[in-house]
């Protein structure tokens, strides 16, 4: 095991920590528009660029949706590329998104989570990214600027894997973790760029016969991406789920090698589980609102009740197996969505839980909390209403309503 | 064309052509195949130009132009700008 490397604390926002992390992690091109609460990354970014402190290629563009067309592109000639953006600018990539999953490159991108319009919002939830979950891009949740900052290095590794080939989507929720100044650990540029290493190429066989790297390259010409109608387009598809599975493992194993880098893990890079080996009552939840969680569970443990917390940290791909096992102790669960699915009867992250918990022997009662949208702050007094709901499901064993509301206005 | 298709393991990442398009004879597609009127042709080349899959070849040695039916579409943009109307689309 590797010795804890120098580390160095600097006070840094989310969009900062992103900023300072792609500049560490030697990345070649950055193509992005900005969009609130976004806009400090790519500001950094250039700030960066005018001043020759990377050698990167900063490319402005009039869309976000050529943002990421440019990102596809550059990716495709080999080079490391990383952009970012939010609410209607990620809407408006999302075509392109799945041109660039589809086509395999591996691209990182910031996503600082915003709501979606109607009416306007700046503010955070999930709504942006949840409308893209499957796009066939690799989805990493941030609960805070340091996780953020660890995330944005690993992801190049993970989307750059051999057996993945993926984009990659960090969140971090919109200006709770995207402008708040907290204290990040920061490695020296020397540890970052030796963790990052230099981007590698499967290799497939072209047209000429040849077995060359999988990039542009006018010595050994290839099309990528070209038309596949009904008798090959579904076999692209299946590859695209088969890399996903690939990246449960590759997650794991790239979070553990970081973690003995740095000291820091988040449970194993899937999944965090905060006190809830033996928790009859757990909230499972994505983003900033794990660390709120985390508070109120350590207030209810030192009351004497067994709550405990799971934070998804990677949702696609979703651990199915491993979020049934580690809700099989609990006796009733509450899953918290900072997102709509309108008319699915709960949000997206409920369906996926409960559907991991259908074949889990154990069958806790699992209900639905929709919370949060358009920024709306949520306090650690509701999360200590959904642990008591939560106690009463378990002594009534009566679940109630399926679906329900925090801190809305009945 | 009778090749196997590959399964989703042996196919290649990202749908990368492992076959060159010359192996795949569009001309399957058409409807109407470009026939012409030797007496009316000037050998002007205007075809040659306007065919958008360069399916219409000078060959040098014959003096002539030549119809490359495999990669022919039918589409009849050759008959259309044809100043003499030596080329007529025939239904196949």
């Amino acid at each position: 095991m590797k010795s804890i490397v120098k580390q160095e604390i600097q006070g840094l926002n989310g969009d900062e920590a992103v900023a300072l992390a792609v500049k560490q992690s030697d990345v070649d091109v950055v193509a992005a528009y900005p969009i609130t609460p976004q806009t400090i990354i790519v500001e950094k970014l250039s700030e960066y660029v005018a001043n020759g402190e990377v050698e990167m290629e900063y490319v402005c563009t009039e869309s976000e949706h050529s943002a990421m067309a440019a990102c596809l592109a550059a990716s495709a000639t080999g080079a490391r590329v990383f952009t970012a953006s939010a609410s209607a600018g990620l809407a408006l990539m999302h075509e392109m998104l799945f041109v660039t999953s589809g086509c395999r490159a591996p691209v990182v991108m910031a996503v600082a989570n915003r709501a979606l319009s109607a009416p306007l919002n700046i503010h955070g939830d999930h709504s942006d990214a949840m409308a893209e979950r499957d796009s066939g891009w690799i989805q990493i949740y941030a609960e805070n600027a340091q996780e953020v900052y660890d995330s944005i290095i690993q992801a190049f590794r993970i989307a750059e894997h051999l057996d993945v080939q993926l984009p990659v989507m960090v969140g971090l929720d919109g200006f709770i973790v995207s402008h708040t100044l907290e204290n990040v650990k920061v490695l020296e540029d020397e540890t970052v760029k030796e963790f990052v290493k230099t981007r590698q190429f499967p290799d497939v066989l072209t047209h000429e016969g040849k077995t060359v790297p999988f990039k542009l390259d006018p010595d050994t010409p290839m099309t990528m991406g070209p038309v596949a109608l009904q008798n090959y387009y579904f076999e692209f598809k299946r590859q695209q789920e088969e890399a996903m599975k690939n990246a449960l493992g590759a997650i794991q194993k790239i979070h553990k090698e970081y973690s003995q880098l740095t000291g820091r893990s988040y449970g194993d890079g899937l999944l965090e589980k905060y006190k809830l080996e033996d928790a009859e009552i757990a909230v499972v939840c994505l983003g900033s609102t794990a660390g709120t969680v985390k508070t109120v569970v350590d207030e209810l443990r030192t009351a004497g009740i067994k709550a405990g917390l799971l934070k998804i940290r990677t949702y696609r791909p979703m651990p199915i197996k491993e979020i049934a096992d580690a809700l099989a102790g609990a006796k009733a669960v509450a899953v918290m969505d900072r997102s709509m699915s309108f008319g699915g009867n709960g949000g997206a992250v409920f369906h996926e839980v409960r559907h991991a918990l259908y074949d889990s022997p154990a069958h806790p009662h699992a209900v639905n909390y929709i919370y949060g949208l358009g920024g709306r702050d949520t306090s650690p007094t509701q999360i200590h209403k959904i642990f008591e709901d939560l106690r009463q499901i378990v002594q009534s064993k009566k679940p109630g309503d399926l679906v329900r509301y925090v801190g809305l206005r009945e | 064309m009778t090749t196997r298709e590959k399964s989703w393991r042996e196919a290649s990442l990202a749908g990368v052509c492992w076959k060159s398009s010359k192996t795949y004879l569009t001309g399957d597609w058409k409807t109407y195949t470009p026939i012409r009127d030797i007496a009316k042709c000037t050998k002007c080349l205007q075809c040659t130009i306007f065919c958008p899959d360069g399916a219409i070849h000078w060959k040098p040695e014959k003096g002539d132009i030549e119809f490359d039916l495999n990669f022919c579409k039918g589409c009849g943009i050759c008959a259309n700008e044809c100043p003499t109307k030596a080329i007529m689309m025939k239904i196949e």
